[in-house]
């Protein structure tokens, strides 16, 4: 029997008894369903997570501090002079301060491709064109971060020239029009050095960054830019206040995979530095929803196991019904393997019926998921609750066609055993 | 004289064993000339059935030999027995085994789709052999809907299509009325002398038996008698 007719044969009889057919695929929708849809949800958010990760730092990058003495278990902990107050933690946090010397160290650390200190900017206001001063934080720009822009393009860490990207929400209030408009214009920042006085720069907007949910709602400067307000905001400043940093930005080479940056991570703390990756900053996120992603496709893979065995019961009615006929066809010739090959064949074609439905089921449902939710949380732009990918998919269909065959394999055997005299004596 | 087609020699068949064992075939010799049309005839029990299923190769027997063409069957493996039961063999049985849902076309054309033939082949032969049972404007009805006497017609052009040399008819009559089963026998022999197709006929009609150029009697798993009819 040619391999074509086999697949055709099998297609045929998975139809034959139409109403029981439809009833397994229907369990194998609902399971294939669910997978779908509970695997799109956790590809949406963690997409949605990626491009923020994305626009908040770089994943070959990690954020170095020293070390904090143990705390004394009783008494007063002692002064320190290195001590500054932490960028990014509760006010008053303090933290103990890099200094030129702890730099060298760490960039003498086997794994650090490079380390370059983050200099804090203090940026009093920010004006356009002598109207309306306010107030702005500046973000420091970290090689290979990618912010969501409104309009223009990234900073040009490279150039000659000052540059920043600017959140949406200063347009308006900066007179400087449209996120397009913006671009190309230049603004006024102002600091105050280390004896009092107030300086201004002016810098040129090339991009316009979009809202996002770990958005700092600060301005991106470029590489010049910061070391120009770094150098106008310690003018006048000690020589010792001047290399005292709260935290440098340390690049490594990913290749190595996790256990190289653990190892890097645990060579530094050796050296008396805490290395912190933007993974363990967000893992907590990240990990919360795997975790419910895992759950939910549990319950999913749940279901298809007990579509599996919908499978297998189908089958088995199949292959009593069948008696005679396979009997008569082993008569005529058709050898055991064909047979087996017929049955399981069949329980495959089960199988991708149902979850070729289910996965349409699933992409279609969630295209109502998402135009409901676009609505419900309009705070998050950007953000697909449930996205489909191809590979996901593929794994879906082809993972229950896997189901299905094993679960085919019991009832295929059953046939492909069967004598072909006492199946055509059976009644 | 020429060599028989099939030839059996002291054939043994024992099902299960130990004290329950039951032995249908206690050494029993046959040889089926080229073009001979034989009868097996028997009380239920009496092995003929036994018989049939391992001359047509769907059993193996216990001891002794079975020699198609001049090849001792033991030796062959599972694939060519296969082949050999698919390509020699023509089957029709008192029940006729259609497949009720599929249409005439498809149950005549069953063995070359188990041949692997292909379907346009398989289209142009199934038709062909429709004609010679006059079937051939029932080609696409369900086999549901024929008649006991087509249903067995459709069997016969079934068992027809891979021009076997060798039919194997297990009460081929008995599910039928008289007039539809003379029918029946009118086209076996017919094409048994024309065509110098074998038949082995299973039965316990007489008048069936006594249209055989031979008939054997089996008692207990021996021939009791043997009954050459003139012919």
């Amino acid at each position: 029997m040619r391999s074509v007719d086999i697949v055709s044969t099998a297609f045929r009889n998975a139809f034959r008894s139409r109403l029981r057919t439809s009833l397994t695929v229907l369990a194998i929708f609902i399971g294939a369903f669910t997978l779908s849809l509970t695997n799109g949800l956790g590809t949406g958010i963690n997409q949605y997570i990626d491009d923020t990760v994305a626009s908040v730092g770089v994943d070959d990058v990690m954020t170095v501090t020293k070390a904090s003495d143990e705390q004394p278990a009783e008494g007063p902990t002692e002064y320190d002079p290195n001590q500054i107050e932490v960028e990014n933690g509760p006010p008053g946090q303090t933290a103990t301060a890099l200094t030129d010397a702890d730099i060298d160290t760490i960039a003498g650390i086997d794994g650090v491709e490079s380390v370059e200190p983050s200099k804090s900017v203090m940026v009093d206001y920010v004006q356009h064109d002598d109207g309306t001063r306010y107030q702005l934080s500046v973000a420091e720009f970290v090689p290979g971060m990618r912010l969501e822009l409104a309009a223009g393009e990234q900073v040009d860490l490279d150039a000659a020239e000052p540059e920043l990207v600017l959140p949406e929400s200063y347009l308006e209030p900066l007179d400087l029009g449209s996120a397009a408009d913006a671009v190309g214009q230049s603004v006024v920042l102002a600091v105050t050095d280390a004896t009092g006085a107030q300086v201004t720069t002016e810098a040129t907007v090339v991009g316009v960054a979009e809202p996002g949910v770990i958005t700092m709602g600060g301005a991106i400067p470029n590489d010049v830019l910061t070391q120009e307000l770094y150098d106008l905001q310690t003018t006048g400043a000690p020589e010792a206040e001047t290399t005292r940093y709260a935290q440098a930005s340390v690049s490594f080479d990913t290749s190595g995979g996790a256990t190289e940056t653990e190892a890097l991570q645990d060579r530094l703390a050796d050296a008396g530095f805490t290395g912190s990756t933007l993974e363990d900053q967000l893992g907590t996120i990240t990990a919360v929803i795997d975790g419910i992603v895992l759950v939910l496709n549990g319950f999913a893979v749940i279901a298809l196991v007990a579509a599996g065995i919908g499978i297998i019961n189908t089958l088995f009615m199949a292959v009593q019904e069948r008696t005679r006929e396979v009997g008569l066809m082993k008569a005529m010739g058709l050898s055991s393997g064909r047979v087996f090959s017929l049955f399981s064949i069949e329980a495959v074609v089960i199988g991708l019926a149902g979850s070729a439905l289910g996965v349409l089921g699933a992409v279609g449902a969630g295209q109502l998921v998402n135009g409901v939710a676009g609505d419900l949380l309009a705070d998050l732009p950007g953000l697909t609750l449930i996205a489909f990918d191809p590979v996901s998919i593929a794994t879906v269909v082809l993972g229950v066609m896997a189901i299905a065959f094993l679960a085919g394999t019991l009832p295929a055997l059953r046939a492909a055993r069967q004598d072909p005299i006492s199946s055509l004596r059976y009644e | 004289m020429v060599s028989p087609l099939l030839s059996v020699s002291n054939l043994h068949k024992t099902y299960g064993s130990g004290p329950s064992a039951f032995e249908a075939l206690r050494g029993l010799d046959l040889d089926i000339a080229e073009g001979e049309s034989l009868a097996i005839i028997g009380r239920s029990g009496s092995g003929k059935s036994t018989l049939m299923h391992l001359l047509a190769l769907l059993d193996r027997p216990t001891s002794g030999s079975i020699t198609l063409d001049g090849t001792d069957t033991s030796k062959l493996s599972a694939k060519q027995l296969n082949q050999t039961r698919n390509s020699a063999f023509g089957f029709v049985f008192q029940q006729f085994f259609l497949n009720a849902q599929a249409s005439v076309l498809d149950n005549v054309t069953l063995p070359l789709k188990i041949a692997g033939v292909a379907r346009r082949e398989r289209l142009a032969r199934g038709m062909a052999a429709l004609a010679q049972l006059e079937l051939d404007d029932k080609a696409d009805n369900k086999a549901n809907d024929l008649s006991g006497g087509q249903k067995q017609r459709v069997v016969i052009a079934r068992a027809l299509i891979n021009e076997p040399r060798v039919i194997f008819a297990d009460e081929p009559t008995g599910n039928l009325d008289t007039a539809t089963g003379a029918v029946v026998e009118d086209i076996l022999f017919d094409l048994n002398r024309r065509r110098g197709i074998n038949l082995v006929v299973v039965t316990h009609d007489e008048d069936l038996a006594s249209r055989c150029d031979r008939s054997i009697f089996i008692r207990d798993g021996l021939i009791a008698a043997r009954e050459a009819v003139a012919a």
